[in-house]
């Protein structure tokens, strides 16, 4: 009987591991709803740890979405730790759902949201545990249709041989679109088996069918030709955009789970895309245009989520959120609401400048002032031309001390090392910047005791931004700069004690970097390292940087690239790139003009405040800006 | 100068409630810590009108007693809260009641009176059932009888310090076994202390003195928690708040 509980099974086994809490679901605003009275099944997997993958908003949304409709139901699945993958193997028991503890392989799809490409090995781990074929190809109607979504699904083709489908932007409307089509071909009897329906799948605006389309390459390795296979698939594959966000108000009442998860919070998302135009920012390039949700449609999310969770913090989250047009209003309205409640208010790492300390000091009113993170993510003046972040040294200076004056004792630093032309000098810049920082905080604040954070990570470049065509820097080039910074800040003890620096080293980001701008020849990789026992990439206790470049040394010479040809080889213009055929919107001219632009240390003015400067979104997808203000404000709740 | 809270401070306790509750099913998963937050969240979501410390991270004032280990169900977990406004406790129950997961239930909330001593003082033993499926009475029995013969059964316990030996026998003041269902049933009441003795201790004493090994991980649920006296009952630890409550009835604001 398909869709039974696995349970029974599973318990025993629970009580041999660490943290079975996460396995058991359960948890407040879980549902679970009867097998046979749904038409189309899904599983939907964050394929990370349950304590990353469930605060995640995207499939917090597609799970209440689907939930919502009568003839679909909506599971959870994560990834399971290698204790109790183990016993799941020696003991015959599947990948389940941890809501009604049935077996991934009886759903009709298997959604996977990929955040990162680290999580690729995740999947086909996912997949042999839930004993689901690895390849597409292999794959029959009785199979879950695995379909991948998320920011890495802008370019699937490392994961091409073991996903049937991947969905290019929001997922909203999608999700009811292909839940249609599936339940269609169900009732009629599963005409022309698998085969026909992904056809009917890739007809779906925003969905890519990969087996429809054959890659050729050239002999000097890069890839020739992508053509389909079927003429009734399109040639270029577009993104979905959801507009008007009031009239998606989820999630409404979002999962709060009984194990500790990484962020203890509920999360309002107060607009979608960002047109800053930082060009290091894949999810800024490909969720155009903004977006924004109204003040009143904040107030209710917020009112209705905190009545349907019990959370004590709001996070108002989005790209930039200090950009929405009606944030000043909004974060006085808010915090006059949940005055005297014990309810914080907070918004995510900012933009560098004055008015956010303003925005943070009013959110905190009357809470404690531990700490603000900014993101200048780069560190001289003149990277940050480069990269369109444009902020100067003594506005920087001046916002952090302003912030310390503010009773902020506590204030992170984000940047990221190896960004395209950087130099040693600029990376040194961070060393100077923190030290003149703690000096000014010193004085502003007349306190010794104000700290900075600076926590800093190799840059990765990601398809469908300026980026796109430039070389990564090595591991080598990471460690080294990393290394004088270090040294840098550590010069003197009396400044350097106050500051705090935290590093990942550059070896993950080279991984990250050929699964990003990888081509369908990496999947051999993908599917090695998972074979030698590779998985949870994310976890530096997990990596193993060794098994990733011996894999692609072997399994990448036939074809004659390598692990640098796919990282640190800078692209030329005319190159066709492994994602060419899936379309954000951003015309290839575009980027390529802004990635000149870029090493010429040219900015660019955001498409909200100055006119549109045809970036290629908004006419390609039919989309348009949409932001207030409304002039409504919030009224205060009644009293309880 | 250090930035102090704004306005009044916080509201003082005014009304004390003592809670039990049960964790029953899949919840027997959850650790203390995912329980205090659970906690924590559903009595927000059941709007009881919680004291709270002063300062800049307020806390609701929650004292919880010793939990059962993770893994371990138990229909008999206490807690104690703080309230700022006076709440009928009954009414209290019953919304806590309905904003926990499903798996948790409050069994029982009543008033803590002055002058009836404090909640901690009233609990220093636990009575265990403990389920052993795959295990026959007549394996239980004997190696029961082995183990209650013995003065000593020393077992490594792995604590946060390493695996350390202790003695699992000197804690179980009397336990006896049945069998329900072809199942053998271990009953136990085991006196609380340092380093606490739990039912797996016990289990892998009963391994080390009869070599019974459970085919299956065994159910624990702790079926209840007091005073042990003389005659060896465990007294219920709200006895002499259920008792006062009846001899004062007190003006109660609903929620
Ligand atoms: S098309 Fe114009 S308005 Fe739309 S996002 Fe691009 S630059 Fe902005």
């Amino acid at each position: 009987m398909t869709g039974e509980t696995l349970y029974p099974r599973l318990e025993p086994l629970l009580a041999q591991i660490q943290k079975p809490i996460q396995y058991v679901g359960g948890e407040l605003n879980s549902q679970v709803k009867p097998w046979d009275g749904a038409a189309v099944h899904w599983a939907l997997m964050y394929p990370d740890a349950y304590e990353v993958g469930l605060p995640n908003q995207g499939l917090m949304i597609l799970y209440e979405v689907l939930n919502e409709r009568p003839d679909a139901l909506a599971e959870r699945t994560y990834a399971v730790w290698p204790d109790l993958a183990a016993l799941m193997r020696e003991n015959g028991v599947p990948q389940f759902t941890v809501d009604g503890h049935r077996a991934v392989k009886d759903f009709d799809l298997l959604g996977v949201s990929f955040a990162t490409e680290l999580g690729y090995t995740n999947l086909l781990e996912a997949l042999d545990l839930a004993g689901v074929p690895l390849h597409a190809v292999d794959r029959d109607e009785t199979h879950p249709v695995v379909v991948a979504g998320g920011h890495a699904a802008f370019n699937p083709e490392p994961v091409s041989d073991f996903v049937d489908a991947a969905v290019l932007g929001d997922g909203e409307q999608v999700v009811g679109d292909i839940t249609d089509v599936v339940k269609a071909w169900k009732a009629q009897g599963r005409p022309g088996g698998r085969v026909e329906l992904l056809a009917r799948l890739a007809r779906v605006d925003g969905v890519y069918v990969p087996s429809f389309y054959a890659v050729s390459y050239a002999a000097d390795g890069a890839i020739a030709a992508v053509t389909r296979t079927r003429d009734d698939v399109p040639v270029k594959v577009g993104k979905r955009t959801v507009m008007d966000l009031d009239e998606w108000p989820y999630p409404k009442t979002p999962i709060v789970p009984l194990a500790e998860s990484v962020h203890e919070r509920m999360s309002v998302e107060i607009f979608r895309g960002c047109t800053r135009g930082c060009r290091f920012c894949q999810a800024g390039m490909i969720t155009r245009p903004v977006r924004e949700r109204t003040i009143t449609g904040i107030g209710s999310m917020v009112e209705q989520g905190l009545k349907a969770t019990g959370y004590e913090e709001v996070g108002l989250l989005s790209l930039s959120s200090a950009d929405h047009s009606e944030i000043g209003q909004l974060a006085k309205e808010l915090a006059d609401r949940y005055e005297g409640t014990n309810t914080s208010l907070s918004l995510p790492s900012t933009r560098v400048d004055a008015f956010n300390v303003t925005l943070a000091n009013e959110l905190s009113r009357n809470g404690r002032r531990s700490g603000l993170t900014f993101a200048p993510e780069g560190g001289s003046e003149r990277i940050r031309r480069v990269i369109n972040k444009t902020v100067s040294k003594e506005d920087l200076v001046r916002t952090v001390t302003t912030a310390y004056a503010n009773g902020w004792r506590q204030v992170k630093l984000y940047f990221m090392c190896g960004l395209p032309t950087e130099t040693d000098e600029d990376v040194l810049e961070i060393a100077e910047l923190a030290v003149e920082v703690i000096r000014a905080g010193r004085e502003a604040s007349g306190q010794k005791d104000v700290r900075c954070t600076v926590s800093i990570g190799g840059f990765v470049p990601k398809p469908h931004t300026p980026f796109q065509w430039a070389g990564q820097a090595s591991a080598d080039t990471i460690d080294h700069r990393l290394r004088i910074l270090r040294q840098a800040i550590n010069a003197d003890r009396r400044i350097g004690k106050s500051i705090g620096l935290r590093y990942h080293d550059g070896k993950p980001g080279v991984i990250e970097g050929l699964l990003s701008r990888g081509d369908r020849r990496v999947g051999r990789v993908i599917e090695r390292v998972w074979r030698e026992g590779g998985k949870f990439d994310g976890w530096s206790e997990h990596f193993s940087f060794d098994r990733w470049t011996t894999a692609a040394a072997e399994e990448l010479a036939p074809f004659g690239v390598d692990l640098d040809w796919f990282t640190t080889r800078e692209r030329t213009e005319h190159e066709i790139l492994p994602w060419d055929h899936l379309d954000s919107g951003l015309d290839k001219e575009f980027l390529w003009d802004d990635w000149q632009e870029a090493l010429n240390e040219e900015e660019v003015a955001d498409c909200r405040w100055t006119p549109c400067y045809d970036c290629g979104v908004c006419p390609t997808m039919g989309t348009e800006i949409q932001i207030g203000p409304t002039g409504r404000s919030l009224i205060p709740l009644t009293v309880v | 100068m250090a930035r102090q809270p704004e306005g009044p401070p916080p509201p003082p306790t005014v009304q004390k409630l003592r809670i039990r509750y049960a964790k029953r099913g899949r919840l027997r998963f959850a650790s203390h810590r995912d329980l205090a937050r659970t906690l924590e969240r559903a009595l927000r979501r059941a709007q009881v009108p919680m004291a709270f410390s002063a300062g800049f991270s307020p806390h609701p004032k929650i004292s919880y007693l010793g939990a059962a280990p993770t893994g371990s169900a138990s229909e008999a977990e206490y807690l104690e809260i703080g309230l700022s406004v006076r709440c009928d406790p009954e009414a209290v129950r019953a919304a806590l009641d309905a904003a926990l997961p499903e798996d948790l239930a409050v069994v029982e909330c009543v008033e803590a009176l002055e002058g009836t001593g404090s909640l901690a003082d009233r609990i220093d033993t636990s009575v265990w059932r403990v389920e052993l499926p795959g295990v026959a009475l007549a394996e239980l029995e004997p190696a029961l009888a082995e183990f209650l013969s013995r003065d000593v059964v020393t077992v490594a316990k792995r604590t946060k310090n390493g695996l350390r030996d202790i003695d699992a026998r000197a804690s179980v003041t009397s336990a006896f076994a049945v069998e329900e269902a072809g199942c053998a049933i271990l009953h136990m009441v085991v006196r609380q202390g340092t380093p606490a003795v739990r039912p797996d201790d016990v289990l892998a004493a009963l391994t080390a003195v009869a070599d019974l090994r459970p085919p299956l991980p065994p159910r624990a649920v702790r079926a209840a928690q007091g005073r042990l006296d003389d005659t060896g009952t465990v007294a219920d630890p709200l006895g002499p708040d259920r008792a006062a409550r009846t001899r004062c009835q007190g003006e109660h604001a609903t929620i």
